[in-house]
Formats: C-alpha cells, sequence, structure tokens
C-alpha cells in the first residue's frame, strides 16, 4: 500500500533521513521507533507532504506522492495524527472531527452523521458537543485519530498517541488502533511507548540517526544486537 | 457504547442546533423589523444619520470578520478596499454616468481582485506579519491616490447632485440611506451566515485554529484564505461605494485612513471575532463612544476617540479576548452549570 523507497531528507549539511525504505501494506500495523532524533518525524513529514523528500520514491497504492504539499496528500489518501493533537481549540469534538469529513463529502449534514459514527469509534461519543479544549490529553489524541479517519485515509500514520498516557489509556489508545487496523487501514506509528506498540505491531522498523537499522517482527527486532545497542549506547 | 448512551452528560452541551435555530431566527426577524421601522420613529435628521452611521460601520465589521475572525487572518488595511470601492462607484458615475447599483458591485469585484494579488502575496505570512504587510499595502494605496490626478489627488471628488432619487442613490432626505445601509448590512450577515453554514465555515475556522492541522485533512490554505479574503474585500468595498454617495464627497483620508481599517477590526475584536453578530454589537458602541466623545468635547475633542479605542483594546485583550458576544455566552454557559448542580 505505503511504499517507501531510498528517502533521503536533508536541512542544509544536516541527514535527518538517509537512505530509507519500506513498505506498509493494508491493514498492517507497522511500529517506526528509535532513539530521540533518529528523524522518525521528519520520515512522517515527508510521507504526509510537509517536507519535500531531497531524494527517493514514495508512492501509495502505486502513485507517486513524494513532493505533494500536505493537503494533496490528504486527499491521495494520507491521513495523520501530530505529537501534540493539534485539536481546532474554537470547535466542539464533533466538528472537530466534522472538519475531516467534509474532504470527501462537501455536505455539512452528511459530515455531522459521519462524525457522531467515528466518535462512538474511538469512545468519544459522551463528548461530542464538548469544546475540543476541555477533553483531556487523552481524549484529544482520540479525537484527533477520529479527524483523520473522517478523511476515509488509506494509511494513517500516528505519531506518538500513546506518549504521555497511563497505564488504562494506553489499553484504550491500543484498541483503537486495532479497530483501524482491522478496517483494513494500513497504520504506521511512530512511538516511544515500546509496551504498545510491541504486542501490535505486524512489524517494527528501527531508525538511528536517520538510517533504518532493522526491518522486522517485534521479536526479531528486540532481539537485534544493533538495535539494542542504539537504545543502550555501545 | 451504544447511540443511546445519553450525550448531555456535560453542562458545557449546547442546545440541539434546529432549537436553538428556529429561536434565533425569530429573534432575527423581531430585530429586523424594529430596525426597519427605526426611520418612521426618529425624524431627527442627525439621529438618523447617527443611525445610518452605525449601521455602515456595522456592516464594514461584519465584512472584516469574514477574513479576521472566522479565517483568523488579521487585516489591518481594509480601509483600502473601503477606497476602491468608493471611488470606483465615484469615478463611474461621475465620468461615465453610470449608475452605482452598477458602480458599487463593480468596485466590490474590483477591490477583490485587488484583494487576489494582496493574497497571493502575503498569505504566506504568518499572524503580525500578515498584519504588518496589511497596513503596508493600504499605506501605499493612500498614497497613490492622493498623487492621483484623475481621482481627484488630495483634492478629492464631489458627486454632482443634478439629479436624485433610487437610479442615482442621491436623496435629500437620510431615512433612503437607512434602509441602504440596513439593506447592505443584512446583504452581509446573509453572506456570512451562509459561509458560517457551509463547509466553508469549518475550513475557516479550522485554519485559524491549526494551519497545519488544517492540511492534514486536506484544506488548502492559501485558495481558502483566498476565498474568506474575497468576500470581505468585496463586502467592504460596497460598504465604500454606499459611503461615497452618501456623503457625495470622498478624498484620501475620508476613505482610506488607517484609522478606518482600525475601526473595522476593532468593531469585530470588540463585539466577539468569529461571531455573526459580534461586529454588530461592537460598531453600536464604538460609534456610540466616537460621537458621545464629539458631542462632549466638541472639536478640541478631536483624537479622543482614538485614545478610548487604545483604552478598549487593551481592556479587551486582557479581559475579554472573546469580545462582548463571548463574554455573554460564557456567563450563559456559567449560569447553566449552576442550574444543574
Amino acid at each position: 500500500m505505503l511504499h517507501v523507497e531510498r528517502v533521503t531528507k536533508r536541512f542544509g549539511g544536516l541527514v535527518a533521513n538517509e537512505d530509507v525504505s519500506f513498505d506498509v501494506e493494508a491493514g498492517q500495523i507497522v511500529g517506526l521507533i528509535g532513539p530521540n532524533g533518529a528523524g522518525k518525524t521528519t520520515l512522517f513529514n515527508c510521507i504526509a507532504g510537509y517536507f519535500p523528500p531531497s531524494s527517493g520514491s514514495i508512492t501509495l497504492g502505486g502513485t507517486d506522492i513524494a513532493g505533494l504539499r500536505p493537503e494533496q496528500c490528504a486527499k491521495a489518501g494520507i491521513g495523520r495524527t501530530f505529537q501534540i493533537a493539534r485539536t481546532f481549540v474554537s470547535m466542539t469534538a464533533q466538528q472537530n472531527v466534522m472538519v475531516g469529513a467534509l474532504l470527501r463529502d462537501r455536505s455539512v449534514r452528511h459530515a455531522r452523521a459521519r462524525a457522531d459514527e467515528l466518535l462512538e469509534f474511538v469512545d468519544l461519543a459522551r463528548c461530542a458537543d464538548r469544546p475540543a479544549g476541555s477533553l483531556t490529553i487523552s481524549e484529544q489524541r482520540r479525537l484527533a485519530v477520529a479527524r483523520a479517519l473522517a478523511t476515509k485515509p488509506r494509511v494513517l500514520l500516528m505519531d506518538e498517541v500513546m506518549a504521555g498516557l497511563n497505564p488504562s489509556e494506553v489499553r484504550e489508545a491500543v484498541r483503537v488502533v486495532l479497530r483501524i487496523r482491522d478496517q483494513g487501514i494500513a497504520c504506521l506509528i511512530v512511538e516511544h511507548v515500546l509496551e504498545g506498540i510491541m504486542p501490535i505491531a505486524d512489524r517494527i522498523v528501527v531508525l538511528d540517526y536517520g538510517k533504518k537499522i532493522a526491518d522486522g517482527t517485534p521479536a526479531e527486532v528486540s532481539s537485534d544486537s544493533v538495535v539494542i545497542a542504539a537504545y543502550l549506547g555501545d | 457504547m451504544s447511540s443511546l448512551a445519553p450525550k448531555a452528560d456535560d453542562a458545557l452541551t449546547v442546545p440541539p442546533i434546529s432549537r436553538r435555530l428556529g429561536r434565533n431566527a425569530a429573534i432575527a426577524l423581531a430585530v429586523l423589523v424594529v430596525a426597519a421601522l427605526v426611520p418612521q420613529v426618529v425624524t431627527s435628521p442627525s439621529r438618523l444619520n447617527l443611525a445610518v452611521l452605525i449601521l455602515m460601520a456595522a456592516q464594514l465589521g461584519v465584512a472584516w470578520n469574514i477574513l479576521g475572525g472566522y479565517a483568523g487572518q488579521i487585516s489591518l488595511g481594509h480601509a483600502a478596499f473601503f477606497g476602491v470601492g468608493s471611488y470606483t462607484a465615484t469615478l463611474l458615475f461621475m465620468n461615465f454616468g453610470i449608475s452605482p447599483w452598477i458602480g458599487i458591485p463593480a468596485g466590490g469585484l474590483l477591490a477583490a481582485l485587488i484583494g487576489g494579488v494582496v493574497g497571493w502575496s502575503c498569505f504566506k505570512l504568518k499572524g503580525h506579519y500578515f498584519a504588518m504587510a496589511t497596513i503596508a499595502i493600504a499605506e501605499i494605496v493612500q498614497i497613490g491616490f492622493n498623487n492621483w490626478e484623475y481621482a481627484g489627488a488630495a483634492v478629492g471628488l464631489s458627486l454632482p447632485m443634478t439629479e436624485r432619487g433610487w437610479r442615482v442613490m442621491i436623496f435629500g432626505d437620510k431615512a433612503s440611506y437607512y434602509y441602504l445601509a440596513l439593506g447592505l448590512l443584512v446583504l452581509s450577515l446573509a453572506v456570512n451566515f451562509a459561509i458560517e453554514r457551509s463547509f466553508l465555515g469549518y475550513y475557516f475556522r479550522a485554519i485559524k485554529d491549526e494551519p497545519d492541522a488544517a492540511r492534514s485533512v486536506g484544506v488548502g490554505l492559501t485558495i481558502f484564505k483566498q476565498i474568506a479574503l474575497f468576500a470581505s474585500s468585496f463586502l467592504t468595498a460596497m460598504g465604500g461605494g454606499l459611503y461615497a454617495f452618501k456623503e457625495l464627497y470622498i478624498d484620501p483620508p475620508s476613505v482610506l485612513a488607517t484609522g478606518l481599517s482600525i475601526k473595522m477590526a476593532l468593531s469585530a475584536i470588540l463585539g466577539g471575532v468569529g461571531t455573526l453578530f459580534g461586529p454588530v454589537v461592537g460598531a453600536v458602541i464604538l460609534t456610540a463612544i466616537e460621537e458621545g466623545s464629539r458631542a462632549l468635547l466638541g472639536g478640541s475633542g478631536r483624537g479622543t476617540d482614538l485614545i478610548l479605542y487604545a483604552l478598549i483594546i487593551i481592556g479587551v485583550a486582557i479581559f475579554y479576548p472573546r469580545g462582548v458576544i463571548g463574554w455573554l455566552l460564557e456567563r450563559r454557559d456559567r449560569k447553566a452549570r449552576h442550574a444543574a448542580r
């Protein structure tokens, strides 16, 4: 579904991503992990159109999306969430999701109905009419997921949906991610909370200093000596 | 969770939209009827003139609010659109005998076109930088008109009063201008209302709240800011055209001054940015202050209103950033929460 091939991103002399390649298939959860500053968020930004990659190709279902603008990527089928939820704080939770739904259907009435379905999907139905800014961090993260899902993405990029959550909130987030996968959406997740991502990921891609150092099942990756060295220092 | 689960478990809950809409429509209709009856009751020309000034200020606030309040792009150069509208309608009438019924919308279109160029060059700027660029552009326009002989330069233009009546939009009485100003205000509110209820209203607010997140759900920033600017500059210029035919005299200080831009922004900010009726409330308060200070202090009080404007800006920014309407809504919510306890 999502095919990233030899993507390099340079900022002046700094190489944030170097020659990174991997695939995410429909209905698959792929975790993107690595120490701080490994280039995970930069890679997200390249895929979602916020930075054009310096070289390499990114294709979604066969069409090239590298270098498209973020709004064009959204139309092509890339959904994303941000490290901080970036909810629209002047709106209610329902209206936040409606903004996403309006991409495929400009009817406000349809968008409202779709938003209610999605709020239920992420267990936020009871918050529909509350100002988005009054939700907890955990709720705002799930709201951002619902908003991204409303654009009917083929691939959903989630940037640290579990960071800073307590164990029960992590379980809630995990449940939502599994439900999204079951809908046949490809999930690419940047995560620091390894207890959250390891049990549910089909594959883990590890970045360090901008390069991919490992790619495999969670079991393979967590016993990989290079990965252990990157995390613990050598 | 089942769909039967109670949604209203919180006092912050807003009443169902259909009910609110019905009630609000009734209120709006009542206000409109009262407003239409004003010239029947108020016969003093100076009082009626004050009412016209309020309506025109409100209309400009509403027009500004589409771009500044909903889409969050603070323009402090809207006087340029106002001036272009008034000069276009005036010049078309004086030199070609074209009726203001065509001239005023034509001024609107020209201003919107100029707005397109401004937006294309300035919408990459964020926040304060955008506001500063709009000030600069308005200054350039003002200097240009000050030196443009065809447009009367610094002397300005006087409309000939050889013909009167609806065709030329020139009247001896104030009541006709009152109805024109009311009509333009209602038109502006209707445009704003239609935008607010459509996907555009949601997109504008998304751009204002979180531009990067808006892009992630497919909202292109420049195109939608341009749409907001188009509606906003068009309506502002229509206000300028009407001003010219009401005053029958325009010059750069009266239709292109920076103070005018600030007043448009201020009526929206004082009343409540991003709300339909906020600018109307703000315009009533501001015009009252302006005329009141003038009446109290006379000619020696020139500039007093500017000092008061400054105090209002500081006060609103510190105590009520959501303006009068926002403050009223908060009070209502607080009461509702108390009642729920």
